[in-house]
Order: C-alpha cells, then structure tokens, then sequence
C-alpha cells in the first residue's frame, strides 16, 4: 500500500471517530431546551416526555420563591407567559438568582407535574452591566 | 473630554480608510509615496486611538458621569483598582480597547518587522488599519460610541458587577483580547503574502512568530480566566464549555495545529495550502468568537446586552470570509507541495495526525457550541449541547492528542526504520507502562483517568529522553555538565526544548484535568460549634467545624464571612473564610445581587473549596457547600510551566534554522539570527 493511502485511511479514521462521538455524545448526553409551552405540547403529545432530562428557559414568576434554608430547598414557578410550571432544587441556587430573573432549569419533569431541577442557572441579558433600576 | 475622545474617534476612522487605501493602492502599483503613507497612518491610527482611550480613562478617573457609559460601569465607591479595568469591562469600551491594541500591533508590526520581511508591509498596513477601522465603525454606527452622553447625570454611577471586581478579571480580558486581537498579524501577512505572491519560505518565519505570540497571549488569557471561575464563581470547576470559552478555544486550537505543521513545511516543502487556511481560519474563528460574544445569538454568561453590534459582526464576518476565499483559491496553484508523504510512520504524518485531531477537536467545539441553534433549524427543537457532552466527545480525542505529543518527536522526519523506532520508543514507553502499573496497584479502576496519566507519562519519558540524549550529547562533545548542557539546548534550539517544555505543561494540564474525575462533594448547615465532614480522593478525612459569622461594613460592599476550622484526620491544618458580599453604593443602597467569596486552601494533592450559601434567617447558622478537589494546583502550575516554554520558544537569538525555500534551495530564516553560534 502507498503511503498516502494508508495515510487516507488514517485520516478517515479519524475524521470518523470525530463524528461518531459527537453523534453518539449528542444521543447519550444531550438535553432538549424547551420553553414551558413547548415542554406543555410535548408531553400532551408524548406522555413518554415524562422523567426525560431536559432544559426549560423561563422567567421565574415574582412572588412564586421560596427558600428553606435549613433543607436547601428552593421552590418557585417558571413562565413563558402562558404556561407555568412549578420548580423543585435541592442545592445552592446561583447567587444571580432572584424574583423574576430568566432562569434555565436543568432536570426532569415528573408525573406529579413539577419540574425536579438538578441545576438552575439564572441568567441576566446585561450580566455584566448594572442592573437598570425598574 | 467626550468631545476630545469622539473627535479621535471620527479622526481615527478617517486615518484608518486612508492606511487601508494607500496600502492596498501602494502595494499593488508598487508606489513608495503610498506604501509610506499608509506606513505613517498606522501610527497616527494609533495616536488617534490612544487619545480617545486616554480621554475615556480620565471621565472614569474623574467620574464623569454626564457620560452613559462611565455611569453605567463605574461609581464613586469602586476600588481604584477596578477603574483601570471598566475601560474593558462593557461592550462599548472594550471595542475601543480593541480598536486601539489592534492599532498598536498594527504600528509596532511597522516598526520591528525585520527588511527581509519589507515587501508585505504595506498590505499588512492595509489589512490591520482596515480591521481596526471595522471596530471604529462599529462604536460610531452600532452604535456603541462610548462617549456618549448621558440624558441626565447621575450623582452616582450604578457601580461594576461584584463578579468583575477581582483581580483575575483586572488581568484576564486584556490577555484575552491581546491574545485574540494579535491574530490579525499572522493573518495580516498571510494575506498580504497571497496577495503579493511572495509565498516563498519568508512569510513563514515571520507569520509563525507572530503566531506564537497571540498564542501565547491567548494561552495567558485562557488561564487567568479559568482561574476566575475557579475562584469567583464558586461553581467549584475552572472550565464550563459556556460558549465564550469555546470561542477563545477555538483560534487556540487552530493555531496550535499550525505550529506544528509549519514545521512540516519548513523541513519538507509540504502542507502549503493547509498552513495557509489555518491562519486565515484561525482569524476568522477569532472574528467569529467575537461576533457569539457580542450578538446574544447564543446564551452564555458572558454575553454582553444585545445589541445591533452584533449584526456589524456577522456582516464583517461574511465579508472577510467571502474576501479571503476568493484571495486563497486564486492563489491556489502557487501553493503545490514540493515532496510527497513518503511513509505514514514519519515525523510529517504524524504531525498532520495531529493536526487533525487538533481541527476535530476544534470542530467538534465549534459543533457543539452552535448546536442549539442547528437542532433548532432542522428538527425545530432546541437541544443542548452541555459539558456532558463536551467531555464524552472531547475527552478521547484530548487523549489520543496526548499520546501524539510523545510520539511525534520520537518518529523521525520521511521515514522511520524499525530499529529506529524501537531505539525511541523503548524508554517511554517503559516509563508509560510501569506508571499504569503503579495506578493499577494502588486501586485506581477510572479508565480516563488511568489512560491520562500513563500516556502523560509517557510523555514526560519522551520529553526527558530527549533532554537526555541533548545533554549527553554535549557533554561528550564539549565536556559540559549535564545541569549547564540542559541550559545550553535550552538557549541554542529554543524553539524545540522551549516546545518540548510545552509539552510537559501539556502533561500537567492533562493531570490537573483528570484530578476532577475524583472530586467529592458535600453540602451541610452548621450552626457555629458544629462540623460537616467529608472524605477526599487522597484518602485523608477532612472536618469543617463553623467557627461563627461575622459582619461588617468594606468600602463599598456589606461583608458576611464566615470562619471554618479544618482538620486533616483530625490534626488542625488551618482556617478557611468564605464570604457573602453585598455591594451598595455611596449612600449604603444595596447594588447587584449578593456575590460570593470562595473560601480555598490549596494544595498539591487537594484543594479545599468552601462555599457560603446563606444563613438561616439570619441566625448564625449557615449554609456550606464543600468541595474536595484533587490536583488543581497542577492546572495553575502547568499553566506557569506553559508560558515559561512559550517564552522561550518566543525569546529571540538562537540558531539558525533552515527551512527549504520555493525551489528546493534552502534558505536561512530563523530568529535575529547569530551566526557564531554552533558553527
């Protein structure tokens, strides 16, 4: 065999390993990142949806948080404007988390309909520029 | 002063049109009136940007806040410290922080390029005053000018984000930038060479130099920032994936492949058409970077507030690459190889093994930074592309990339023989094994971690081998010592000991990295008098007992620290502080939401990582998070070792190298060359 063949094979070897994995990274790991509604359509639609991990992006509903620090729990309400959906996390809340900041809640939503958050992560349009006073 | 900074502003754009006519209209008529112009307009570009720059840090100095962007950013109360760096620290002053580092490239590229290198001049002049004209515009037309006024003035600014007040973030933007501003140069000559068909052996030397310093910038950049996380975000990991990561990885990778295959090209006359698309993409991904950090397009938490800034990006993006494709493809057919791949056990095919991968790699980020928005388009469903999924895919490939670093310097360039490979692969690869079976039989059962720590050692035998037979060499030669024979290969060849030096930080990094795979975590409420314990990967057990909290008033922040007691399997090994801060302003009105201080004792096994969460109804009772993480330090300490290898490579003097010229001649082209030197 010539060496630029076999060099050939080489590089499809790994050009093929490099999309493989990345196929089958996105089968095995990846999350689907959902809106409340469209969380709500999908499980109407496919009650399989249930316990499947995903991502929904949302605005915590003011009024709707709260804490009990002895457990570490954190309860709230997301919304996309129309559907709404409780929220359940055990850990530490990141320290931009508030009423009514956009949040992207990382979990499972479970047959009793409340989200089981393993990770929240709020999220500020100006993170890095002041808060504009309401 | 806003009406000084604008005025520079408008000047600036005009110098910079002229600088990019007169280079490009001077290079191509070969007109020495035009090529000086536009010589003397990058360094009135830079004038211009640097009074505008001055003029900007002033009104923040002097808390001019009639102007939006000083109000927005800064107050009265903000450490010193910390004013330097809201130059940087929004949308708007960091373009023109860009705009006036790419112009000091631009001018400084003027200045020391070597006379050989003459002939690329004024399109480089060209190409950096265009580019930085670009960011110009940007601030005038987004616009996102970053004098402009206020509708009223505020008696006191709204204050900087407590997250970017850490000394990290004082250092990390500006590495950054330089690391990803100072791309344009290498591309700068690449361009300029396919335009001026000069693509001999020259332009390598002086791209390649160029390209080792904004690599090494963005190395820099890299590492403080990894080293902000870890200690200000208090998520407990240094390296998230989160796409601004991603984009300042992206050019990274690229240009390391290209430091290796200019080698390739240098020794053998091949790869000429791959080595020029990596510097053109290597700008382009930074251009692109750039475009994800500013647009919104993707979520991240470093996404600056949306903004038409954005739009201006990708246009200039298409553009450029519209421009450098069209330039590339015409030039094709000066770029034939000279030599063919004459065996694919060969330094040369290994290094374009590794090359791949290193673009795979580079891909594969770039795949899974946009894939959000792919799977959007074509399924119609967001998914996501997390850390999981980064590492399942990144993790093999980072390995077989580490192996490459130990085996590319072992094979000989064209063809290796079999004695040969066995007379280079024996020490390693013994070295390699006996780490494996030291691990085994100390109970370590993770597979990535196994693989990552016997192929570093691997490494590291390759790494030593060399140094060795350097050293013995010498000493038979000219009756050195082995200490002053190792320092001498290290001053004679910089560019490959100062490489190999890489390469064993290259190892470190890898250690730090599968470290994590045996952190252990705990969250506890204490009461003070009360302990949480938890058991770390290096077998010891570890006692936090809440010694109690207390509060006061700092400059312009409300500190509530807690004090934790550590024990080591019981013996006292010291205090941690974890803090929650609340910033306020002038007046004592809280600022931005309350921001946490890890608590972190570091060490060569383990760091301690301790986390403040709250208080429990603002009783003493708190709430921690604890982290154990195993070998960390090796991350910083492997980053230290990188740029001490970088520097070398990067010092000038040393030896001539030669490199094979256009017609198989070999030409002379290596660093300020000194011919006494090993002749």
């Amino acid at each position: 065999m010539k060496a630029g063949t076999k060099f050939t094979l080489g590089a499809v070897l790994i050009v093929g390993s490099v999309g493989y994995l990345m196929a089958s990274g996105i089968k095995q790991t990846g999350q689907y990142f959902l809106t409340p509604s469209e969380l709500a359509q999908r499980v109407s639609a496919d009650p399989s949806f249930y316990d499947l991990g995903l991502k929904v992006g949302a605005r915590v509903v003011p009024g709707t948080v709260t804490k009990e620090t002895a457990t570490q729990t954190l309860r709230f309400h997301i919304t996309d404007g129309t559907v709404n959906y409780p929220v359940i996390f055990k850990g530490l809340p990141p320290d931009t988390f508030t009423d009514s900041v956009e949040v992207v809640v990382e979990g499972r939503l479970q047959k009793d309909g409340v989200i089981h958050a393993t990770n929240v992560l709020a999220k500020c349009g100006s993170r890095y520029e002041a808060v504009p006073k309401a | 002063m806003s009406l000084l900074g604008s005025l520079s502003l408008w000047l600036a754009l005009l110098v910079g049109l002229w600088g990019a006519i007169t280079g490009f209209v001077g290079g191509a008529q070969q007109r020495p009136d035009l090529q000086q112009s536009a010589r003397n307009a990058t360094f009135a570009l830079f004038g211009a940007l640097l009074v505008a720059v001055i003029s900007l840090e002033l009104a923040i100095f002097r808390h001019d806040f009639s102007l939006q962007y000083v109000a927005g950013r800064t107050s009265r109360n903000l450490p010193t410290f910390y004013l330097w760096s809201a130059l940087y620290s929004g949308q708007e002053g960091s373009l023109l922080f860009w705009a006036a580092v790419l112009s000091l490239f631009g001018a400084l590229t003027q200045l020391f390029t070597s006379r050989r290198h003459r002939a690329y001049l004024p399109y480089v002049a060209a190409i950096t005053s265009l580019v930085a004209t670009f960011f110009v515009s940007v601030m005038l037309f987004a616009p996102a000018n970053p004098f402009q006024r206020a509708a009223f003035t505020p008696l006191d600014g709204a204050g900087m984000n407590p997250q970017l007040q850490n000394p990290g973030m004082v250092f990390h933007p500006p590495m950054l930038y330089l690391g990803y501003i100072s791309i344009t140069i290498p591309f700068a000559f690449a361009m300029a060479a396919l335009l001026t068909k000069k693509l001999d052996a020259d332009w390598l030397v002086a791209v390649r130099k160029w390209t080792i310093v904004s690599w090494l910038f963005l190395s820099i950049g890299l590492l403080i920032g990894m080293w902000w996380a870890y200690v200000e975000l208090g998520w407990g990991g240094y390296w998230a994936w989160d796409p601004v990561e991603n984009a300042a990885l992206l050019p990274w990778l690229v240009m390391t492949a290209f430091l290796h295959s200019v080698m390739v090209q240098e020794k053998r006359g091949m790869l000429k058409k791959w080595n020029l698309a990596l510097v053109l993409g290597a700008w382009l991904l930074s251009i692109f970077g750039t475009f994800l950090t500013r647009s919104g397009v993707i979520a991240s938490v470093h996404s600056f507030t949306q903004s038409p800034v954005g739009f201006f990006f990708l246009a200039f993006l298409v553009v450029a690459a519209i421009a450098c494709a069209i330039v590339y493809i015409n030039r094709l057919p000066l770029l034939e190889a000279e030599a063919n791949l004459e065996s694919v056990v060969s330094r040369e095919a290994s290094f374009l093994f590794n090359n791949l991968l290193l673009i795979g790699l580079a891909f594969s980020v770039l795949w899974g930074t946009l894939y959000p928005i792919i799977s959007e388009w074509v399924q119609g469903v967001k998914v996501t592309y997390g850390p999981p999924t980064f590492n399942y895919v990144n993790i093999p490939l980072g390995l077989v990339l580490l192996l490459l670093t130990g085996i590319g310097p072992l094979i000989a360039w064209r063809r290796a023989s079999t004695a040969n490979l066995r007379r280079q692969f024996a020490v390693p690869v013994t070295v390699g094994v006996f780490m494996l079976l030291i691990l085994l039989v100390a109970g370590m059962r993770e597979l990535g971690a196994l693989l990552a720590f016997t192929i570093g050692a691997f490494v590291f035998g390759t790494v030593f081998q060399e140094f060795a037979r350097g050293a013995r060499a010498r000493h038979r030669q000219y009756g050195e010592s082995t200490g002053f024979a190792v320092l001498q290969l290290l001053s004679r060849n910089r560019r490959r000991y100062g490489g190999y030096i890489v390469h064993i930080a290259i190892v470190l990094l890898f250690v730090g990295f599968a470290g994590m795979a045996f952190k252990t975590e705990t969250e506890a409420t204490l009461r003070p008098g009360e302990s949480a314990e938890l058991k770390g990967s290096d077998g010891h057990l570890y006692t936090f007992t809440h010694l109690g909290i207390s509060q006061y008033n700092a400059l312009n922040r409300q500190v509530t620290a807690a004090l934790l007691d550590v024990r080591r399997d019981g013996k006292d090994i010291g205090r941690l502080r974890t803090e929650k801060r609340q910033h306020v302003d002038a007046l004592g009105n809280p600022t931005f939401e309350p921001s946490t201080e890890v608590g972190i004792m570091s060490g060569l096994r383990v760091d301690l990582y301790v986390v403040l969460a709250g208080l429990v109804n603002g009783t003493e009772q708190a709430v921690f998070r604890f982290t154990i993480n195993p070998l960390v330090w090796w991350v910083w300490f492997g980053g230290f070792v990188l740029v001490i290898g970088g520097l070398i490579v990067l010092w000038p003097g040393g030896v001539v190298v030669a490199v094979k010229g256009s017609k198989g001649s070999t030409v002379q082209a290596g660093y300020a060359v000194k011919l006494e030197a090993e002749r």
